[in-house]
This record gives C-alpha cells, sequence and structure tokens, in this order.
C-alpha cells in the first residue's frame, strides 16, 4: 500500500495567487477543522453551543482575512499545532474584548501574549503531549476519518461497491462489543453473498478507507516529514 | 458523527491484513509488537477463536517472514501444556506469514502481581513457569525475552510462556542438565555475535552484551530471577527506585554472588523478606553465569524447598537458623510435645503435693 501523492496539500494551497484554489484550501481546511475547533472552543472555554459555532465561524473568517493560515511556516512545526495556538490567542482575545465591553470599555483590542500589535497570533507553539493537544487531536482524528468515511460512502453509492459499503457500515462502523459483533457468515446470509465475498468486500472497504484517509491527510498537511508522522499517529504504524 | 469506539475501530481496521482465501476472520487487535501483530480471529473451519500473529507491514521482509515461521516450528515442537499450542501457519495474499495459536485468556504476569497475590501464590506461579522454560531447554530451545509481559495466566491457574519470537535453538546441546556446550554446526539462522535481542530489564548481562556464544540456559534462569526480583518488589531489577549507594554498587549474596551494579538485594525493597528467598533470586540474578543456577530445574527445586520451609542451596544457614526454620516447620508436634510436657510437669507437682 503506497502513499497517495496526487493530492496537493491545501494547507499550501490557501497562500495561492488564485483566489478560486485558496477558496478551495480553505473550504477543505474547514471542513477537516470545523468540528475540533468548535469542541476545543467549547469545552476549552466553557462556551454555549451558540457561541462556540459563532467563534469558530469567526476564527475562520479572521484566518482567511487576516492570513494566518498563508504564514504558517511547515518548519516550525505541525500545522494542527499552529492552528491551535492561533485559535487560542483568537478565542483569548475575543473573550477579552467581550468582557471589556460588558464592562462599558470600549472595544480596542489590546494585544495579547502571542499576538502583535494587529492583534494576529505570533508563533504560537503549544508542546505536543498537552492535553489540550492531545484533545484536539483526537478531535481532529475524528473529523478525518468521518470525512474519509463520507467520501467513501459518496463514492461507492450507486456503484456495484454499494454492497461492499453496506458491509463495512455493518460491521465496522456499527457499535458492537465483541461479543455481538456479527459473524461473516451471518452478514453472508444477510446480504445473500459467498463469506468469501464478505471477506473481500470488507478487505476493499478497510483498503479504499485507509486510502482515502491517506489522501485527506495529505491534502491537510504541509509537508512529507509533516504527513508520515502524522500518518503514523493517525494509523498506528508506518504505512509502507 | 463517529463515537469513540467507532473510530478506534476505523483505526485499526484500516491496518487489518488482507485474509482473503483464508479460513479466518479479524475479529479485532490484541497486541502489537516490533515484529507482529496479534488478533483474535474466527476460524471458520474448526469455528473456534484463535489468535493470528502477522507480521507487521513495517516490518514485512524476507528475514522477519522467516523469523515468524520458525517461531511457530518452535513452539510446534514444544509440546507442553504451558507453551500456546500452534494450529497453523500461513501466508497472506500479500505475502506476510502469519500463524494462528489457542486463544488464551487470562492476565498478563504484570498486571497479575499489581493485583495482589500473596507471597505463597506468587511463587507457585513462578514455578509453573519454570516447567515450560525447563522443557525448553530440554528440546534445546533457549527463550531468551522472559519477562512479566511475556507470561499469561489463565482464570484457573494455568501459566503459558509466550512470544517465542527470539528463542535460540541449541539443537547439538541439550541443556536441561545445566552443562552447555556450544553448538558444533550452529544454525543458519542463530544470532551473530553482537546481536542484542530481548528486553533490557530482564536481559542476562552476556545476553546485553551481545556476547551470542555465552548465552545458555542460564541466561534464562536469570530471567527468572528477574521475574522473581519482580514479584518480590514490584520492580524490575535496576528498575527501582534503590538507595544512592546502590546504583554503584556491585552486591555480593550470602553465597558470594555478585549481581549487577545498580541492582539493590530486595530487602532494601521490601525489608521483610526472607533471607533465603532473596538469596534465591540474587542467586540467579548473578552476574556470571558460572555463580547461577545451573539450570531452571535447581532453581525451582530451591524454590520448592523454600515453599516446603526446607533449607536452600542458595542460603548458608547456621544452627540458630535451622532451628528455627525447623521450629517454624514443625510448629504444631512441636507445640503438642510442650503442652504434653508442661502437663506432665503440672501433674507431677500436684502429686507432690
Amino acid at each position: 500500500m503506497a502513499f497517495p501523492e496526487t493530492h496537493r496539500s491545501v494547507v499550501l494551497a490557501v497562500r495561492s495567487p488564485d483566489a478560486q484554489e485558496r477558496a478551495r484550501a480553505l473550504e477543505a481546511v474547514v471542513a477537516a477543522y470545523w468540528r475540533p475547533v468548535y469542541r476545543h472552543v467549547r469545552f476549552r472555554w466553557r462556551a454555549r453551543e451558540e457561541e462556540a459555532e459563532d467563534l469558530a465561524q469567526g476564527f475562520f473568517a479572521a484566518a482567511l482575512e487576516k492570513g494566518w493560515l498563508a504564514r504558517y511556516d511547515p518548519a516550525r512545526g505541525r500545522f494542527r499545532s499552529y492552528l491551535l495556538a492561533c485559535l487560542e490567542a483568537y478565542v483569548a482575545n475575543e473573550k477579552r474584548a467581550e468582557h471589556r465591553l460588558k464592562r462599558g470599555g470600549g472595544a480596542v483590542i489590546v494585544p495579547l501574549e502571542g499576538t502583535d500589535a494587529d492583534g494576529e497570533p505570533r508563533e504560537l507553539q503549544i508542546a505536543d503531549g498537552t492535553d489540550l493537544e492531545a484533545e484536539f487531536q483526537h478531535e481532529w482524528a475524528r473529523g478525518l476519518f468521518a470525512l474519509a468515511v463520507a467520501a467513501l460512502r459518496a463514492r461507492c453509492a450507486g456503484t456495484s461497491r454499494a454492497v461492499a459499503f453496506a458491509l463495512f457500515e455493518r460491521y465496522d462502523l456499527e457499535d458492537h462489543d465483541a461479543s455481538d459483533r456479527p459473524r461473516y457468515a451471518d452478514l453472508a446470509a444477510e446480504f445473500a453473498l459467498p463469506v468469501t465475498q464478505v471477506t473481500n468486500h470488507l478487505h476493499w472497504a478497510r483498503r479504499e478507507l485507509r486510502t482515502t484517509v491517506l489522501e485527506k491527510l495529505r491534502e491537510i498537511t504541509a509537508s512529507e516529514e509533516e504527513f508520515r508522522a502524522e500518518a503514523r499517529a493517525l494509523l498506528g504504524a508506518e504505512p509502507s | 458523527m463517529l463515537s469513540d469506539g467507532a473510530l478506534d475501530r476505523l483505526r485499526q481496521v484500516t491496518q487489518w491484513p488482507d485474509l482473503t482465501g483464508t479460513r479466518y476472520e479479524l475479529r479485532g487487535e490484541v497486541a502489537r509488537g516490533g515484529m507482529g501483530v496479534v488478533y483474535v480471529a474466527r476460524d471458520r473451519e474448526l469455528e473456534r477463536d484463535v489468535a493470528l500473529k502477522v507480521i507487521a507491514v513495517e516490518a514485512a521482509d524476507a528475514e522477519t517472514a522467516g523469523r515468524l515461521r520458525r517461531e511457530a516450528r518452535t513452539i510446534a515442537r514444544l509440546e507442553h501444556p504451558g507453551i500456546v499450542p500452534v494450529h497453523d501457519v500461513g501466508e497472506l495474499p500479500d505475502g506476510r506469514v502469519f500463524y494462528a495459536m489457542k486463544l488464551v485468556s487470562g492476565k498478563r504476569l504484570d498486571e497479575l502481581v499489581q493485583g495482589g497475590l500473596s507471597l505463597r501464590e506468587r511463587l507457585r506461579v513462578l514455578l509453573r513457569i519454570c516447567e515450560p522454560v525447563a522443557f525448553a531447554h530440554a528440546h534445546g530451545v533457549i527463550h531468551r525475552d522472559l519477562k512479566p509481559e511475556n507470561v499469561m495466566v489463565g482464570p484457573f491457574g494455568e501459566v503459558l510462556v509466550m512470544d517465542w519470537g527470539v528463542a535460540k535453538h541449541r539443537p547439538e546441546a541439550p541443556v536441561a542438565s545445566g552443562e552447555t556446550h556450544a553448538p558444533a554446526n550452529p544454525a543458519p539462522h542463530a544470532t551473530a555475535h553482537g546481536t542484542i535481542v530481548g528486553t533490557p530489564a530482564y536481559m542476562a548481562p552476556e545476553q546485553a552484551r551481545g556476547d551470542v556464544e555465552r548465552v545458555d540456559a542460564r541466561s534464562d534462569v536469570y530471567a527468572l530471577g528477574a521475574i522473581l526480583y519482580f514479584m518480590l518488589t514490584g520492580h524490575a531489577p535496576g528498575r527501582p527506585p534503590a538507595s544512592p549507594e546502590a546504583t554503584t554498587r556491585t552486591w555480593v549474596g550470602p553465597r558470594h554472588t555478585a549481581v549487577a551494579p545498580g541492582i539493590a538485594p530486595p530487602h532494601e525493597l521490601v525489608p521483610d523478606l526472607p533471607r533465603p528467598l532473596e538469596a534465591i533470586c540474587l542467586k540467579a540474578l548473578a552476574l556470571e553465569p558460572e555463580q547461577r543456577y545451573a539450570g531452571v530445574a535447581e532453581l525451582a527445586s530451591d524454590l520448592g524447598r523454600f515453599l516446603e520451609g526446607e533449607s536452600v542451596s542458595a542460603y548458608p544457614e547456621g544452627l540458630l537458623g535451622r532451628a528455627r526454620r525447623f521450629a517454624s516447620r514443625h510448629r504444631t508436634p512441636i507445640l503438642l510435645v510442650l503442652a504434653y510436657v508442661v502437663m506432665r510437669v503440672v501433674l507431677l507437682l500436684v502429686a507432690r503435693v
């Protein structure tokens, strides 16, 4: 199983001079990071649902408008860590501004630690391994797999592979305890297939999912090194 | 959105091997090591669950494939209740080698010891570990990676020694008696001099140095001593929070057996530990193989004697010590005799009055 090489990094594409490409890239970044960003705001900053949605939305808008994403330097760490640092600074700033307004103060945003005079994030580093990072990473992995599953579902729909996805959904996607997970023979009876076909379909779906996850991962990482490191962390082993 | 359970499973299944064309269906991942991954799989032909060890994708090469096949053959040769039986060896469509073995339920020894076992229970478990290891030695196989993580204890107390992946064959030199000879014709797969295999904390010094020629049954005796150390103190040798001087000092046991610097004597960690038991542990852990037990049988014999309250070869006893042990071992008859004597004396005194 080889690494997919064809998908260009959208993290790098956000600085493209082509406005359309930039927009597509941002869309891909938002798709991968919306949920981790939302949940981070929700739980780290104890924001209510609507407030967390607004802050997440505002963050991506500000990231685009102020060029934070384009300013990312792959040599200085993972994109995920950079984005998290930007998010932390953004939400902290928003909260301070909100607090000041409530007290009747003006709406002038005072530079935060980690932001420059324009309120834009400097190179904040959040050390890998902190709980904050781990939680963000977990949500990011969940989002990435969810995107890959959705892509696989769409690819299979209406084709001869629809049965493969249906089997995959029954066997691997549905929550089962080890004791109540159906056997291949049960699935074969349910789908009126030989057991060997169940094996084949499941293997195909898992392999396709893996390829899709790696494709998505390549899109949202900026360098080969970052891609490989993230793939190892995500899949538990070095894919070859 | 995916649940945590679904996410964990998807992360696993994208790594799962292709079992197309085999009689197995994968159900979950059990363990992952450097060389291979162990899965629970369903054997459709025999309608039973088995453990399937498959070479990891990143380790898949001809050498590892040969190693896994040898491991399977080694285990298959060692038919013993304390060694997990191998059912089948095969190749996946992608060329990776796998073997199927009995699915073992139970706890790993390190988990079991942390769960709290009495001293006698712990020693009985160690005696059960000695049995398959001695059996393997009698068949010319040295395990070389004995450690608590490689021992499973089943729900009925059955003990299984696992992971024979780095076992060494000495076909010319059965070593059950403890005698060791270099094989006249080393096996073609013999580990090269300087190659270090095993787990550092449980590895005999000669093994840690990569001195392959000196690795024999006594290297496994060392590992069993290290497991005993762990079972007595809760720490691997050299890993406990020892006193500062223990990190540089070479401790010498009762029979002048020196252990490696940095290994604190067990009584520093467990002050009320019986000294004969500590002496057994330190003799097994001796720095020089010649100072260790000559074989696993000798170690097991000393452990058995300790359990029976008898003297052990590793611990020289004075007259007082022997008397104390005799008294402790025969407490009931001694008390009965004493009670009888006291009663006779009292009766005698009463009769005089």
